[in-house]
């Protein structure tokens, strides 16, 4: 059964860097289980949107809530339930594949923690180079090795930030079939991506920004 | 369903872990903070001459003037780790409890400087004529609270400039000012462990290292969320 809150509530939110505003009093509200379609040119407020989201970073002004609680009172709480594919990888360079993943798990206090980095890293095809450092992995290696730490945490709210970027077409078409298993099992997701027919296919609403402000597409 | 949380201890520990995981793993960073501060070491000893009488009256001061200097590779690197790919970030929407952060960095880096200080402390014997055999435990006891005290505000610290442009120059520039009681009353110590201590002045000096440490986790254990976390 789907939460009777919403997965998104967006109450007048803005953000300010320096004298520049990012996002400007946007309003917005995303049902549980359904996915969004975020859109827009580079610079319009996608990115600081979604860290907003994640409580990587808070509003300046108004509020968002996630499943009813608000982001800056219930960081902690909601940390368990959001994860954030971003352009950062939040990788260390030093640590192998698998001690990246183990250490997430153990962060997440979670057993069986050798099966579970293991069938991670079979799904996302890395088990052959699941003892080699990050600093020599590819682009699209890493990408993948930040979708398996992404799904570690199996998250209700799903945010997705240029998940094609990097990827080859096999990539790709594992990154679609991955964002409709994660909704088929009831998750959340939002998708911020420049290939709109492509995020337009895997989501059900969308909103474009246009210099922080909501706009028709 | 609520999923399982960790104590604040045992992040602590996972993220003290780490870093001594990434230090292993890039041993050369190692190495060059071993040979950096014995360069300093046997500097001081030939600007210093052959007068082996001064050489031992100020050979806490260079000892802790090493350890001082070789500080700041060590506390810039521990968050250098942080800032390629936003890993902080990384690490508190995990999420991890950003005091967790502080206390595991905090002791790792004092773990390392601590660690380096009994490599130098040998060498500190053939360049400087010194005697540990007068009070070796209260000397270990010493070089740990220093340790603690230099990484205490130079997490902080290190947090703060890591994202500022100049931060191999702001870092020193914060954290110096701060350390000069803790430097004070680490050289005095470690002096009165290696010489007659006629005046029991040594228990003052530990009491003030003491409170030094206390003060400075106090104090970096409230601000460091404001710190690691964006607002």
């Amino acid at each position: 059964m789907l939460s009777p809150q919403p997965a998104i509530q967006l109450d007048d939110v803005s953000k300010r860097f320096g004298s520049r505003w990012a996002v400007a009093r946007l309003s917005y509200s995303l049902p549980a289980g359904r996915s969004l379609l975020l859109t827009g040119h580079n610079g319009s407020g996608k990115t600081t949107l979604l860290r907003m989201i994640s409580t990587a970073t808070f509003p300046t002004a108004g509020h968002i809530k996630i499943f009813g609680a608000e982001t800056r009172e219930k960081r902690e709480e909601l940390r368990h339930d959001v994860a954030l594919l971003s352009h950062a990888s939040f990788l260390y360079e030093d640590l192998t594949a698998a001690q990246n993943l183990t250490l997430v798990a153990e962060f997440l206090g979670l057993d069986q923690r050798k099966e579970l980095v293991a069938s991670l890293l079979e799904r996302i095809g890395l088990t052959s180079r699941a003892d080699s450092p990050v600093r020599q992995f590819s682009a699209g290696m890493r990408k993948r090795l930040t979708i398996a730490r992404l799904l570690m945490k199996a998250p209700k709210l799903a945010l997705f930030d240029e998940p094609f970027g990097e990827l080859d077409p096999a990539g790709i078409l594992q990154m679609e079939n991955l964002l409709r298993e994660l909704q088929a099992a009831g998750t959340t997701i939002v998708l911020a991506t420049h290939l709109v027919e492509q995020g337009q296919a895997l989501t059900q609403e969308r909103l474009h920004l246009d210099q922080g402000r909501r706009e028709n597409p | 369903m609520r999923k399982p949380r960790i104590s604040l201890l045992r992040a602590s520990w996972l993220v003290l872990r780490k870093d001594w995981m990434i230090e292993w793993r890039t041993r050369a960073r190692l190495t060059a903070l071993i040979f950096f501060s014995l360069s300093t070491l046997l500097l001081f000893s030939f600007a210093m001459g052959p007068d082996i009488e001064a050489l031992r009256r100020h050979a806490p001061g260079y000892l802790w003037l090493a350890l001082l200097f070789a500080s700041v590779l060590s506390l810039g690197e521990s968050f250098r780790v942080e800032s390629e790919n936003q890993a902080l970030t990384g690490l508190v929407v995990t999420p991890v409890e950003p005091r967790a952060i502080f206390l595991g960095k905090v002791f790792g880096n004092a773990s390392l400087l601590f660690g380096l200080s009994l490599v130098l402390l040998p060498v500190a014997v053939a360049l400087y004529d010194i005697d540990l055999s007068r009070a070796p435990l209260t000397l270990l006891l010493v070089l740990f609270l220093g340790s603690v005290g230099i990484s205490a505000p130079g997490i902080v610290y290190s947090a703060i400039s890591a994202n500022a442009r100049a931060r191999d120059v702001m870092l020193p520039l914060l954290l110096f000012p701060v350390l000069v009681p803790l430097l004070l009353a680490a050289v005095s110590a470690t002096r009165f462990t290696l010489v007659p201590d006629a005046q029991d002045q040594l228990p003052g000096w530990l009491k003030l290292l003491t409170a030094f440490d206390l003060i400075y986790l106090s104090v970096g254990f409230l601000l460091f969320p404001k710190v690691a976390e964006e607002d």
